[in-house]
């Protein structure tokens, strides 16, 4: 059984590690230079998060396993995600939307985890937190502008809301290990966050004369356990292929 | 896109007590977005402590054309610069 805060060090680090990786494809391809520098800002801010956490992992695991073995040698169904950051970019709209909501969701997860017992933990949300506020409102401002633009970005906006709301809901769940971690004032009430989240999200729509999002599906959740969609093995395997080719380079 | 974009011009202070200096350009669509383009081109290895932009349309520029007319008549007035005056030994920096 493993130790119960490694577990969570682990999932909030596969967060930071899964959507660096899915948002630095942009890189090179973004809309315009100015947005490729925000974007890859933002993702390789995700990327050195996902260090620091997974550092804390290996650390409380103690098998030896560093931040890189933890990143590049675990196959699909050990990474404990949530599935919203495993999802293709998309389009630009897409991409905003899913930085927007889960950059908020953070955002309130890290305040409050910064207040954690588990010092280690504490003192990576507090540093994380200004970063992952200006990524929420980098992109609040692109959902603004994008709905309140042309007919097109606007229309391209409401989709992409409705389709990655389906993966808001996990962000909130817990299980039993995360309220065991919360009895212990370790872990973050995450229900407790989704107040904030909501009127925070819904301020942003309102700005950009949005209407709720909507989704015919009742929400997809799994990650937590392993259960992926089929995008994340494709990413891992462009994220792993040469340290698993190569496994003793060193660069 | 970014030709459909406004030009905005970047100044960035570098620590407290300096100026804001010119340090470059920017597209974006509107001043919000102008500045959070700014922080994320010019200030990644912490090169200020605030930003400025203005939209490069609106800045008025002196014709080089017009340069001798404009900038020669002041090469003569030497006694404009304050060299005439002895400094007190206990002034330190001016």
């Amino acid at each position: 059984m493993d130790d119960p805060i490694f577990t969570y060090a682990l999932r909030i680090g596969d967060d930071a590690l899964v959507l660096g990786q899915r948002v630095s494809e942009w890189c090179g391809t973004a809309p315009t230079l100015e947005v490729d520098l925000s974007l890859a800002n933002v993702a390789l801010d995700l990327i050195g998060q996902a260090t620091l956490f997974l550092g804390l992992a290996g650390e409380i695991e103690g098998a030896g396993r560093d931040a890189d073995r933890l990143a590049f040698f675990r196959d699909v169904d050990a990474f404990q995600n949530a599935l919203m950051v495993e999802q293709p970019n998309g389009d630009f709209a897409r991409t905003i939307a899913r930085q927007f909501l889960f950059s908020t969701y953070q955002e309130g997860f890290y305040g409050a985890l910064s207040h954690s017992a588990e010092p280690r933990l504490a003192a990576i949300a507090a540093k994380a937190v200004k970063e992952v506020r200006y990524h929420a409102a980098l992109a609040g401002d692109w959902i603004v502008r994008l709905g309140d633009g042309t007919d097109e970005s606007r229309q391209r906006m409401i989709e992409a809301l409705d389709w990655h709301w389906r993966f808001v809901d996990e962000l909130f769940a817990m299980d039993a290990g995360e309220r065991a971690l919360l009895e212990k004032s370790i872990a973050v009430d995450r229900a407790a966050l989704r107040p904030a989240f909501d009127a925070a999200v819904g301020a942003i729509l309102a700005a950009g004369d949005l209407p709720a999002p909507r989704y015919p599906q009742r929400p997809v959740m799994g990650g937590r356990r392993g259960h992926h969609s089929e995008h994340l093995g494709h990413l891992l395997a462009t994220l792993q292929h040469i340290p698993r080719s190569y496994p003793d380079a060193r660069w | 896109m970014s030709a459909d974009w406004p030009l905005w011009e970047v100044f960035i202070r570098a620590r407290g007590g300096l100026s804001h200096r010119h340090v470059g350009s920017v597209h974006a669509p509107d001043s919000a977005i102008a500045l959070k383009h700014a922080r994320d081109v010019y200030t990644r290895r912490m090169e200020g402590v605030s930003i400025w932009v203005a939209r490069s349309s609106e800045i008025a520029a002196s014709d080089p054309a017009e340069a001798g007319p404009t900038f020669a008549p002041a090469e003569t007035k030497v006694y404009r610069h304050p060299t005439f005056y002895s400094i007190p030994p206990h002034v330190k920096n001016m």
